[in-house]
């Protein structure tokens, strides 16, 4: 990952009295897999579109490679987007889609042509120069309309939900396909989902958002292994969030049990959020773990299986390849590595967005 | 494409050209010659020769939308059903019929209808009864019928064409006969087209003069023909405005009912 | 099968009953007798002297500049005004909806004898200040284009409803100013909507009679004025074969459109 590219400084949008981005601050690297996750309302998409010039910000600059681009249109901007939906142009060819940009900016035909056979070898669709959007699938329509954005040689592709209109197993394949053509590229991807498997499986960083705040900016791995608040937990896949009490460093007290943890720094007997991921949780004979319950629920979910067991008067949610039938007793330990303390949530307005989740 | 400034001309066309005019019509319907406030003008539809027109207009743009409602309908759901809903084949019905002159259109069924014209001698021929409806009030309601037909057609045929096959599946799914489909189902939800089709066919019968003169032999006066003498043969402008504002009430009525039920489904096109 | 019979059957008489009149007219014109009661042999004579008739020629003149005229400029006002109307809030939307739908809503003779007080008062204020004002081609050409507004603004609406606005901010992200992204972008995908609005003001224009009839003042006589004035005397046979002529002219004109493939209605309907 290389420079500075953008820089997102300050930035607040009010829409209708309702304040979808509050002194919002991010950047963005050269070079960088970027995903903006959260749920819908986020302020992700805004975001985006403030980047790609739809959206002027009431508050705060944008600031391309030094220079503040806040209130420069779309088109004379050095980025470019793929839509949600694709936005083809249903009345032109692939040729002329893909031409659009090159077109406008005066290139020459030669160069015009060599430009859309590269693009359409990239996204694979090499040949498909005379069809009409409308006779293509989903995936290829997405295809192309990657394929319009990159031949303008933006720094920056920004992505809004792209695959969310496609199947699973074409979903997956396309998160290949987009981690390929970012390598290729060498440029920089700003990619919004609500789906936090796509944010995972492809980004070089996630910037976690919720209510026009940025939750957490991290690594995959960041993000997944420690969140930073219960709504990050929650989000990024199943959690178990419990309510507890840090007793001192590396012993929290859950529903009056002890656990032991490896965290430290919290102070003495200060209520915190506990977070257990559901395949920490480890299953044995009764009597062997912290404490007993009871299985109540089992699903199978194929790769394993998924059980709620009622311990302490509440359920925890466990995934495990070993299957225990509903009504065994159970004993549930967990690794101190795998227990995550988190402070409580400052204001009550984020704690009534946990319960909101 | 956001900017205001677009809707400007059209919004000066309109103030200047539709709001102004109908201004003059209340202007002059609530005043005299001599421009001073007076209710006079409304009060002239009291008058036996003026309210018997209104009454006859009322009466006779009643039965027409009556009777386009009922031929429309069945055609409604015929073309729906059908492939040639699909095609051209809606334009060249309702269309097409218009690049022949309104008047001349309607002058033909006087040769039609009249005294041994076409359908008289095919009634004779037929041994049926003479076939006499030339220069009546039923000549009249045939002329409103026709001129007016595809405007009942067209919304109803539009919302009908609109109702997604797999609510009459859920319908008929449900244990619904054929008949109790159309009668729960689909007329409920074609209730918009009906609306707007009755206000479109309504208040050109209740308004027309043109009609009346064609068909009626001019011996027939509806409050169109009334309205029509006041200002071409220059009895009074503003008498002629009053009874204009007097039929003003019933479009406007007419138009609330039809903004009530129908949110856009119903267009005519 | 009976419900399919009796189906066809019905539409077969509905047809007959729209084009009864219109077949009678065809007929006519070819009637070599003048009067329109009896048959009197075929003859091409009235086609002849059409083309002699000065009257009827200067009147179709005028119809058809006026409707051609008219057109354009409420397809240019009411396409601008859809796109307007439809980018402004649910409130001033809706008032202004309900404005363009006056003067399809209201009665022709209402909005025929407004006009006719509009112009005539303006007449009157301007020969104040010693300006000629009378009604004519102008009045009429004035009246056409507010009675077609509406046609126009409700055929470009639903398009414009239909177009995926990221299409026109995808033009403006690859480069496109605004006038280019409308123009290459947006325009050609409610073209059809626009070309709709302008043949039914057109068709509309061409077939109006009451408007025409309380705003012509003493010239510009239209068709259909013209056929007014001669109720009395008699149609002229020749008007016959002029309608006959315009029928069939637009009707091969039909025909042709819909028989060309059905390639584009194909792609607009999926869309």
């Amino acid at each position: 990952m290389g420079n500075r590219l953008i820089d997102l400084q300050h930035i607040t949008k009010i829409y209708d009295g309702h304040k979808v981005l509050d002194d919002l601050n991010l950047y963005f690297n050269e070079n960088e897999f970027l995903t903006l996750l959260g749920p819908s309302g986020c302020g992700k998409t805004t975001t985006l579109r403030i980047l790609g010039g739809f959206e002027t910000p009431d508050e705060g600059r944008v600031i391309f490679s030094g220079e503040d681009i806040t209130s420069l249109p779309p088109n004379k901007r050095q980025l470019n987007t793929v839509f949600q939906k694709y936005a083809l142009f249903t009345h032109m060819n692939i040729a002329e889609n893909i031409a659009f940009g090159l077109k406008i900016s005066g290139k020459s035909k030669t160069y015009i042509n060599d430009k859309i056979k590269y693009a359409l070898k990239l996204v694979n669709l090499d040949g498909y120069e005379k069809r009409m959007p409308d006779s293509l699938s989903g995936g290829q329509q997405q295809r192309i309309a990657i394929a319009r954005a990159i031949v303008n040689e933006p720094k920056i592709l920004l992505l809004d939900e792209p695959l969310g209109a496609l199947d699973l197993k074409l979903r997956q394949e396309m998160q290949y396909e987009l981690i390929r053509m970012k390598n290729e590229l060498g440029i920089t991807f700003i990619y919004v989902t609500h789906d936090q498997e796509e944010a995972l499986t492809m980004s070089d960083t996630i910037v976690v958002m919720n209510q026009g705040y940025i939750q957490q900016i991290g690594t995959p791995e960041d993000i997944y292994n420690e969140p930073t608040n219960a709504f990050v937990a929650d989000f990024i896949g199943d959690s178990n969030i419990f309510p507890g009490i840090m007793l001192e460093d590396k012993v929290v007290e859950i529903f009056g049990i002890v656990f032991h943890c490896v965290d430290t720094g919290f102070g003495r007997n200060q209520p915190v959020d506990v977070v257990i991921r559901p395949e920490d949780v480890e299953l044995g004979t009764p009597g062997t773990g912290t404490l007993d319950g009871v299985v109540s629920h089992l699903i199978f979910k194929g790769v394993h299986y998924e059980m709620e067991v009622t311990a302490c008067g509440r359920e925890w949610l466990v995934q495990s390849t070993k299957m225990h039938p509903v009504g065994e007793q159970v004993s549930i330990h967990v690794d101190p590595f795998n227990i995550q303390i988190m402070n409580k949530p400052e204001s009550e307005d984020e704690e009534a967005v946990v319960l909101d989740v | 494409m956001y900017r205001k400034s677009l809707s400007y001309p059209y919004l000066i066309w309109a103030a200047a050209f539709i709001i102004i005019p109908l201004l003059f019509i209340a202007y002059y319907g609530l005043t005299d010659k001599s421009g001073a406030f007076t209710l006079a003008n409304l009060a002239a539809i009291a008058t036996a020769e003026h309210s018997k027109a209104l009454f006859l207009s009322l009466g006779l743009s009643f039965l027409s939308t009556a009777i386009c409602l009922l031929l429309a309908y069945p055609l409604a759901l015929i073309l729906s059903n059908s492939r040639f809903g699909r095609s051209g084949f809606i334009i060249f019905l309702f269309i097409l019929p218009m690049w022949m002159n309104f008047l001349l259109r309607t002058l033909a069924w006087v040769v039609l209808l009249d005294t041994n014209g076409v359908l008289d001698s095919l009634f004779q021929m037929l041994g049926l009864p003479r076939f006499k409806i030339i220069n009546t009030p039923a000549a009249i309601v045939f002329g409103m019928v026709y001129d007016f037909l595809p405007f009942m057609i067209l919304p109803i045929y539009n919302v009908i064409s609109k109702i997604d096959v797999n609510v009459i599946n859920a319908a008929r799914d449900l244990g619904a006969n054929s008949f109790q489909t159309l009668y729960k189902v689909i007329f409920p939800l074609s209730l918009p087209g009906i609306i707007s089709g009755i206000t479109m066919v309504f208040i050109p019968s209740l308004t027309t003069f043109v009609i009346s003169t064609l068909l009626g032999g001019g011996k027939i006066l509806l409050i169109g023909n009334v309205i029509e003498q006041e200002f071409m043969k220059g009895t009074s402008w503003h008498v002629g405005s009053g009874l204009s504002l007097v039929l003003m009430l019933f479009i406007i009525l007419s138009m609330i009912l039809s903004s009530k039920y129908d949110h856009g489904e119903g267009n005519v096109l | 099968m009976i419900r399919k019979t009796i189906s066809r059957i019905y539409l077969v008489l509905i047809v007959l009953f729209l084009y009864a009149p219109i077949g009678t007219l065809m007929v006519l014109s070819f009637n070599d007798s003048r009067t329109s009661v009896k048959w009197g042999g075929f003859s091409l004579k009235w086609y002849q002297r059409l083309l002699e008739n000065e009257t009827i020629l200067a009147a179709l003149g005028n119809t058809l500049l006026i409707a051609v005229l008219s057109a354009v400029i409420a397809t240019l006002l009411g396409t601008s005004a859809a796109i307007a109307i439809h980018h402004m809030k649910k409130r001033s939307q809706s008032i202004c909806m309900s404005i363009v739908n006056i003067p399809m809503l209201n009665a022709e003779i209402v909005t025929g004898i407004a006009f006719m007080l509009l112009f005539i008062t303006m007449g009157n204020l301007l020969s104040i200040v010693g300006i000629h004002f009378e009604m004519g081609f102008g009045t009429v050409l004035i009246g056409h284009i507010t009675f077609n507004l509406p046609y126009v603004v409700l055929s470009v609406m639903p398009r414009l409803k239909q177009l995926n606005l990221s299409m026109y901010e995808a033009a403006l992200d690859l480069g496109a100013g605004e006038g280019q992204a409308f123009f290459r972008i947006v325009l050609p995908d409610i073209m059809p909507g626009v070309l709709s609005g302008f043949l039914l003001s057109f068709t509309m224009s061409l077939d109006d009679f009451v408007i025409t009839h309380f705003v012509k003042g003493l010239g510009a006589d239209t068709l259909s004025t013209l056929i007014y004035s001669e109720l009395r005397k008699g149609i002229k046979p020749e008007m016959y074969a002029l309608s006959t002529i315009m029928f069939l002219a637009v009707f091969v004109v039909l025909v042709f459109i819909n028989l060309r493939p059905q390639e584009m209605s194909m792609t607009d309907r999926r869309r």
